[in-house]
């Protein structure tokens, strides 16, 4: 298989990265403009992000998103493993199909129709819009990727380890937070973090569930956009791709060390 | 006692994701159905009749009474509302298909990487999908607009002597839904890639076949279950698109999502936009129970 990795496969590798990476690219790149125009380079210059800074307004909107996305990431974590264990562990419920048309269903589904109906859900129960009725929509539709994230991790998971802690005489609810839990932290943990960029990155659902005074960041670039592509909007995109970065790279730092850590046991245990 | 406790944990488990989803998910689509069957009113909420249980049976099986099929008639009678449909729905086959033709290759290339740093390329597909959608479409306003990085570098390589217009126009939407979603489809497809046995296209092409017809025969074949379910996962958000088309595309870019958010935000009418959210939702029940088949079925299969 390694033989014959051709040209053509690495030319498609290489111009399909460049797609997928150079708007990004040139978006932070422009960030650093010294020109108003955000497409003439005209030096080196940092006073946008100076200027972010000292607008309230996108500070204001950073708080909301950041308080927003961890309240939801973190509930949608909870329900989402809970989710994924009732798919793969329990077989046959009344209702699992229905049950698993709703998990799979908001992955795909237009969020126009996911903010209306959530939107209309609250006015219909008479619950007053902003920032919480944004954190409960966003754990919905969050929860269902971190469910199908957790999923494919349990359902390669060797159940003798449970069936050994319950001879032993462990409770369920012991086995799953000392055996279950740590073995799929890894995928949880992701889904943690994917559930948290979700909701830091939504604008269509927030847009329809939000009220007064509960302005997200999204929302506030996308009503900046509007009037007008500016640098300004180029340096908070940028701060927001490296927050997620940053978290990626830390993420995936700490996955190779636990690896590496596991292999070295294994290798120290198989010596004795 | 300790049974007791483990069949309530084990009835939790189930109970309280699926409750969740019933009220935050389901229910919800009840209300939408209800409120597109109502009038338009100048009142807060914004239409008549409100529900309510409160006031008795009576009352709301007079409410009831009061439901009319009107904004569906509308729907159907206004041409602006199914040419929507109609474009939204093609724009979304051809950006899937374009998107296919970008990604396959991709994908392929992945799996034919060497095995050490394939987990580097995936990590590398992945990545974009973590920066905000909103920030990639915002990306290629800058590229794409008739002063843009795309003309300048064109304009430069004296390619084109005029600027193109491509920024408001649907190449724009094109190419923003092929970029926002390539990830989802590349995805699917490697892990699909990834399992395939490749020595039965060496004993194919040992036995005489020429190369690109064992791949068409061989490979693709065995990669259909990743192509299908990528598909789905480009085409059926893609109908439904509001942030690309808005952004990138022109006023001539009809698609029922940017239909759907002008009714909601901009004529302030919740029962027509729910009725539009109806119709949408009933175009795309088959492709999503579909999704939803295949991605049960290939749970299944891991198992």
């Amino acid at each position: 298989m390694n033989t014959t990795w051709s040209r053509f496969n690495i030319a498609s590798l290489v111009f399909g990265f460049a797609f997928l990476y150079l708007p990004i690219v040139l978006l932070v790149v422009f960030s650093f403009n010294e020109s108003r125009l955000v497409t003439v380079w005209a030096g080196f210059s940092t006073k946008w992000y100076v200027s972010l800074f000292h607008n309230q307004s996108f500070i204001d909107a950073a708080w909301v998103t950041i308080r927003v996305g961890l309240v939801s990431a973190t509930v949608a974590t909870i329900l989402g493993t809970l989710g994924a264990l009732a798919m793969t562990r329990y077989t046959r419920f009344r209702g699992r199909l229905l049950f698993s048309a709703m998990i799979y269903a908001p992955l795909v589904m237009p969020e126009v129709i996911t903010g209306l109906s959530m939107l209309l859900l609250f006015v219909a129960i008479g619950f007053d819009r902003g920032l919480w009725t944004m954190i409960l929509a966003h754990i919905t539709f969050s929860m269902c990727f971190v469910a199908v994230v957790v999923q494919s991790r349990l359902v390669t998971f060797d159940r003798s380890l449970e069936e050994a802690a319950m001879d032993l005489g462990a409770t369920p609810v012991t086995t799953f937070f000392k055996v279950t839990l740590p073995v799929i932290l890894p995928a949880v943990v992701s889904g943690w973090m994917l559930a948290f960029t979700l909701s830091l990155d939504d604008l269509v659902i927030s847009s329809f569930t939000s009220g007064p005074g509960a302005t997200t960041l999204p929302m506030r670039i996308y009503s900046q956009v509007r009037l007008g592509v500016t640098p300004e909007i180029n340096a908070a995109c940028t701060i927001l791709i490296a927050i997620v970065a940053v978290g990626v790279i830390i993420a995936s730092i700490a996955n190779k060390r636990r690896e590496v850590q596991k292999a070295r046991d294994e290798q120290a245990a198989a010596r004795n | 006692m300790q049974n007791l406790i483990s069949s309530i944990a084990s009835r939790l488990v189930i109970a309280v994701p699926y409750l969740w989803l019933l009220i935050f998910f389901l229910i919800p689509f009840v209300i939408v159905f209800k409120i597109s069957l109502s009038e338009v009113a100048m009142a807060i909420p914004p239409y008549t009749p409100v529900f309510n249980l409160s006031a008795g049976w009576q009352a709301f099986a007079d409410n009831f009474s009061q439901f009319s099929w009107d904004n569906y008639i509308w729907l159907l009678e206004d041409p602006l509302y199914y040419k929507a449909y109609i474009s939204s729905v093609i724009i979304a086959a051809v950006s899937t298909v374009l998107t296919l033709i970008v990604g396959y290759p991709i994908a392929y290339g992945m799996a034919r990487a060497p095995a050490t740093i394939r987990p580097t390329l995936l990590m590398l597909v992945i990545l974009p999908f973590w920066t905000s959608f909103l920030i990639r479409v915002y990306a290629w306003i800058g590229i794409l607009k008739p002063e843009g990085l795309l003309n300048q570098f064109l304009m430069w390589a004296h390619v084109i002597d005029t600027p193109l217009n491509i920024l408001n126009t649907n190449t724009a939407v094109f190419i923003g839904i092929v970029y926002s979603y390539l990830p989802f489809l590349v995805l699917p497809i490697y892990s699909a890639l990834e399992k395939m046995d490749y020595s039965l296209v060496e004993a194919a092409e040992d036995l005489g076949c020429p190369p690109i017809l064992a791949f068409w025969k061989i490979t693709f074949r065995l990669s259909m279950p990743g192509v299908i379910a990528g598909c789905f996962l480009v085409f059926i958000p893609a109908v439904g698109e509001f942030v690309i088309p808005d952004l990138l595309g022109g006023s001539q870019t009809l698609m029922i999502g940017k239909t759907l958010w002008n009714e909601f935000f901009s004529n302030r009418d919740w029962p027509v936009s729910s009725a539009v959210a109806v119709i949408l939702l009933l175009l795309l029940v088959v492709p999503i129970v579909l999704f939803q088949r295949a991605e049960a079925r290939a749970q299944e299969s891991e198992k």
